[in-house]
């Protein structure tokens, strides 16, 4: 296995008018997790078909595992196992029945893929519904279903498109704990997301895409210290009240003030930690602003994200990754 | 995983043994889909009851009674429209990703639509099987046949429905949901099941559906049937039946393929 084991350089891809991808350039290294951060209609999901062989790019190159996704196919498939974001699993299927035809086409031996799917079903707590038909389950069963269908022949390359969107917030957390355990036993996981905590807490390395290309790539902690240290945002009581705000909390900015009237929120970069949330009120307080909210943020995603692309991660959610065939 | 390559002989294994994978586990699920169940079972024997009686008395048929004439037509007409269970899977694979999930798989491009049509043949066999069945409970009896006969009957009606899978395989990978999947894979088989000798003689048909209904694929193979179980003479309609099965395997069958390599759905 190569030090890393995604490789893509200048991926381009087109769907009529609309730019898919723009020149998508990712190194992952071998054994760790890799967040590919963006809103609905970035590129993310046009990424991982590419790299799983799904969909060719226009341009650019791309290898898995040291096998180029376009010319060495199925040697990249045999490599790669692809978790998408709906559980395609059969309906009608028990999970048991499921898993073991999915190990027969990785061209396990019957009693293997057996073997294998039991001990897939365990580890997702799915042994009890292990041999009921797939319609019964849960969402989040399908959900960990589909992903255990990523895992049976054990491969080293593990692609996950948006494994948590849609799941409930306890379901969400069992995913993390799998995907955190994949991990540990030496995979490499390309994910991708639109949860900027999803991001943050699973993966070593990010990559922000946007509008089909990269924009921004570095660790979360690298990523963070881009937007700058903590902030004390501020909300007056009335719009007319942000600026005053503002005009008071000039002398603990440590950096350049916003204001946003719409919402009557002022957001000053400071240095003090919490010194400077109490200097803060000190100074509103002396200065007569009604404050209805005021607090000590430290940088998440979400503020790279914002100031990264000008626009929050929500912002495109409409226009939709889906894509002609 | 050492299978990724290798000589011709065990891609051929593996090609076949893939195949069998889907078509197995394709097989095993449909105990278990009641709307699929009906359409196997209640809906082929509902048709052989209702024909035989509704129309049984209205319509001649010189040479043979109604029931027998009747009998080899809404068989074809069965396994013209078994393929549909293809069509419609197909649709429903793409839309919830399984095909995306199964063309990430190392295994042969060809098997995932082998197999589905594959199990088409099966399913059919048993719809076969239990029309014929049912149709000599309401009268139906062989005529002027031996066994060979009547098995290459069965093997014509077999290849035939084979041919509309691929039909309907196409038509599934094509449509955006399995909704269209089923109307586009219904909508066009009425008229041409109904515009044959399957239900009616051709010639009290009109003279420029008759003219339609000489050349149907579902008029030669129903003629050929009826020759091959009661010794109605057909001409050279089985071999017409043959041609066109083949004819249309040769064409679907790549195309169903090709369309499923350059599939790609979010």
């Amino acid at each position: 296995m190569p030090d890393s084991a995604i490789v893509a350089n200048g991926l381009t891809k087109r769907f009529g008018d609309v730019e898919a991808l723009c020149g998508v350039d990712l190194e992952v290294p071998t054994a760790s997790v890799f967040a590919l951060l963006g809103p609905n209609g970035a590129g993310k999901t046009t990424t991982v078909r590419i790299l799983a062989t799904l969909l060719r790019a226009d341009g650019g190159t791309a290898t898995v595992g040291g096998y180029d996704v376009a010319r060495q196919q199925k040697q990249v498939r045999a490599h790669i196992g692809l978790s998408g974001q709906y559980a395609a699993v059969n309906e009608a299927l028990t999970g048991e029945e499921n898993l073991e035809m999915v190990g027969r086409l990785y061209r396990m031996r019957r009693p293997a893929a057996r073997k294998r799917a039991l001990e897939l079903l365990e580890r997702f707590e799915l042994t009890d519904a292990a041999r009921r038909p797939v319609k019964t389950y849960s969402g989040g069963m399908r959900r960990r279903l589909d992903l255990a269908a990523a895992l049976v022949a054990r491969p080293p390359v593990v692609f996950l498109d948006e494994p948590t969107t849609g799941l409930d917030p306890r379901s969400r957390l069992g995913m993390w704990d799998t995907i955190e355990r994949l991990v540990g036993r030496g995979a490499t996981v390309l994910l991708t997301t639109q949860y900027l905590e999803e991001a943050d807490r699973l993966a070593a390395n990010v990559a922000v895409i946007d509008r089909g290309g990269v924009i921004a790539e570095g660790s979360p902690t690298e990523l963070k210290s881009r937007v700058g240290g903590e902030r004390v945002e501020v909300t007056t009581s009335t719009r007319e009240g942000a600026p005053d705000a503002a005009q008071a909390l000039q002398a603990i900015a440590d950096g350049e003030v916003q204001v946003d009237p719409e919402a009557a929120t002022v957001t000053v970069p400071v240095r003090g930690g919490s010194r400077s949330l109490m200097d803060a009120v000190r100074l509103l307080d002396a200065s007569s602003v009604d404050v209805a909210d005021i607090s000590l943020r430290r940088p998440t995603l979400d503020d790279v994200f914002l100031s990264l692309t000008g626009h929050a991660a929500e912002e495109s959610e409409e226009q939709g990754e889906e894509v002609p065939a | 995983m050492s299978a990724a390559s290798g000589s011709l002989r065990s891609r051929t294994y593996w090609a076949l043994s893939d195949a069998w994978v889907v078509t197995k586990y394709n097989l095993i699920a449909v105990p278990r889909v009641p709307e699929l169940l009906v359409f196997l079972t209640i809906q082929p024997i509902l048709f052989v009851v209702l024909f035989r009686y509704v129309f049984g008395g209205a319509i001649d048929t010189p040479g043979l009674s109604y029931v027998n004439f009747l009998i080899p037509g809404i068989i074809v007409q069965t396994v013209a429209f078994g393929g549909i269970t293809t069509g419609i899977g197909l649709a429903e694979d793409l839309q919830k990703g399984v095909i995306d999930r199964l063309r990430s798989l190392p295994m042969a491009r060809f098997a995932l639509l082998a197999g589905r049509t594959v199990a088409d043949i099966a399913r059919n066999m048993f719809s076969i099987v239990l029309m014929v069945l049912v149709g000599i409970i309401v009268g139906f009896s062989f005529q002027d046949t031996d066994v060979a006969k009547v098995v290459a009957g069965v093997l014509l009606l077999l290849l035939f429905g084979f041919a509309f899978s691929w039909i309907a395989a196409l038509i599934g990978l094509s449509v955006p949901n399995a909704e269209v999947a089923q109307s586009a894979g219904f909508i066009w088989l009425f008229p041409l099941t109904f515009a044959s000798s399957a239900f009616v003689p051709v010639d009290s048909m009109p003279d420029w559906l008759q003219a339609f209904a000489e050349v149907n694929p579902v008029t030669v193979t129903v003629n050929a049937v009826r020759e091959l179980w009661l010794g109605a003479p057909a001409g050279n309609d089985i071999l017409w039946s043959v041609l066109w099965s083949l004819g249309l395997i040769a064409i679907f069958a790549p195309l169903a393929t090709l369309r499923y390599r350059r599939t790609s759905r979010a």
